[in-house]
């Protein structure tokens, strides 16, 4: 029952073809298979988020699913975000407004509030609030990440208008 | 933290799924929709099936269909596919509503509805509506189909009346009046969370005269239900704070609250009066 079955992932917009059992979550195929360790592990039971990816766009938790359910999805992860080492505006956020302390739940954070903020991008405050619930920080608490939301919303909405 | 070892099965026909199920329904054989559920449980090892099918390829199974006996919503819409109204029918805004209330957005955006039922969590809004609204499951298998009513669906903490060879292929929400007022109220400690006492209240007056009442509890009993009992103070009455008061008292003696050592069961009790009172209300300012 060690059978090995092929997958191709695409992350980032980069192929990865690669052989795991099928009990293999996504989160560790990223990790050990694909040597993106980006994104990072927590609870392992889809309470946490700090697995948060995008899964054709939408945020997913990644130990919630198993590796051979996602091929042929467009996966990405935190490293899609800065260009040639250059902070992308919402990691920018992030920075600015001390939105993390030890940057454990922030790869999960960043990708939900990409993916969230794609679909709804006049978010309201109220909806913020709501969508953080999602994720769990033990370290700088929410207060600083719903700032660096409605400043990353702010920079988005001039950008695009 | 890892799932035990499976074999894992990915058809793309329904009738291919439910053969998987026939030849494997001995070994413990699982449907894997959403899987946020099934996967925690799995990696809790509090489940380990082992053959997993599934149903994310079967395009059959992508459906939502108005018919002349409702709303068919297909194994494989997910919570979040009815985030904005999938009908004009007062179900539309109905099922929007409860949808908020369901996990967090990651959550929604992968579980699905029948997921949810055939899970049969205590506390899942999903089965909540479909026992006050008198739901209908299509269940399939290789030798047949047929149809549960959610009454006879759902038989205990995580525990429903289908069996091993079966699979939940949809299920049927019953269509609204246009007249219905409904209201949805959910108590937790952080958001998210399974509820410790939800009601989804559905009522139609004439006159302000209530004629037709709906009042669902989850949450505090091993399944969701409707409460008779507290229906049947407003029938013929009027739809005011004084008769809801009174449902709400009646609802929270008519529920046999779990035993759990965080949630005493008069604690419990005081919740469904609270849930059930602010439910009728919110209907009754929804027929305003």
């Amino acid at each position: 029952m060690t059978r090995k079955i092929d997958v191709a992932l695409n992350v980032n917009g980069r192929n990865h073809t690669i052989q795991v059992e099928a009990r293999k979550t996504l989160v560790d195929a990223i990790r050990e298979d694909c040597g993106l360790t980006g994104t990072n592990i927590g609870c392992e039971h889809g309470v946490c988020g700090t697995c948060t990816i995008l899964l054709d766009g939408e945020p997913v938790r990644s130990c919630l699913m198993f590796a051979v359910q996602a091929g042929g999805a467009r996966i990405e992860t935190v490293e899609s975000l800065a260009v040639d080492g250059t902070l992308n505006d919402l990691q920018q956020c992030f920075v600015d407004n001390h939105a993390l302390q030890c940057g454990y739940c922030t790869p999960g954070f960043l990708m939900l509030i990409t993916g969230a903020l794609e679909k709804n991008p006049d978010i309201s405050d109220d909806e913020i609030i709501d969508l953080l619930s999602s994720n769990l920080c033990r370290c700088t608490g929410y207060r600083n990440i719903v700032t660096a939301v409605q400043e990353y919303r702010s920079v988005r909405q001039s950008k695009a208008g | 933290m890892k799932p035990a070892r499976f074999e894992y099965h990915a058809p793309t026909e329904l009738d291919d799924s439910l053969k998987l199920l026939a030849e494997h329904a001995q070994d413990e054989c699982r449907i894997l929709a959403g899987g946020q559920s099934l996967v925690p449980m799995m990696a809790l090892r509090l489940a380990f099936p082992e053959h997993l099918v599934d149903i994310n390829r079967i395009d059959a199974l992508n459906i939502i269909e108005e018919r002349s006996e409702g709303l068919y919503v297909g194994a494989l819409k997910r919570h979040d596919d009815f985030a904005a109204p999938v009908t004009v029918n007062p179900l539309g805004a109905l099922l929007a509503t409860v949808q908020q209330n369901i996990a967090h957005y990651p959550i929604r955006k992968r579980g699905t509805m029948c997921g949810s039922l055939a899970h049969a969590d205590p506390a899942s809004e999903w089965c909540l509506v479909a026992a006050t609204l008198g739901g209908h499951m299509d269940i399939r298998s290789a030798a047949g189909e047929r149809t549960l009513a959610a009454e006879d669906f759902f038989a205990g903490v995580m525990t429903t009346n289908i069996e091993a060879v079966e699979m939940l292929a949809g299920v049927t929400l019953p269509l609204l009046s246009e007249d219905t007022g409904f209201g949805f109220y959910e108590f937790n400690r952080r958001a998210g969370d399974f509820g410790m006492a939800i009601c989804l209240a559905v009522v139609r007056c004439e006159n302000q005269v209530v004629t037709e009442a709906r009042i669902g509890v989850g949450g505090a009993e091993p399944h969701p239900r409707r409460l008779n009992d507290a229906e049947a103070v407003l029938l013929g009455r009027r739809f005011e704070p004084s008769t809801i008061a009174e449902a709400a008292e009646v609802a929270s003696r008519a529920i046999d609250p779990f035993e759990d050592p965080e949630v005493p069961t008069d604690y419990r009790r005081d919740l469904v009066a609270t849930a059930v009172k602010r439910a009728l209300l919110q209907a009754a300012a929804s027929m305003i």
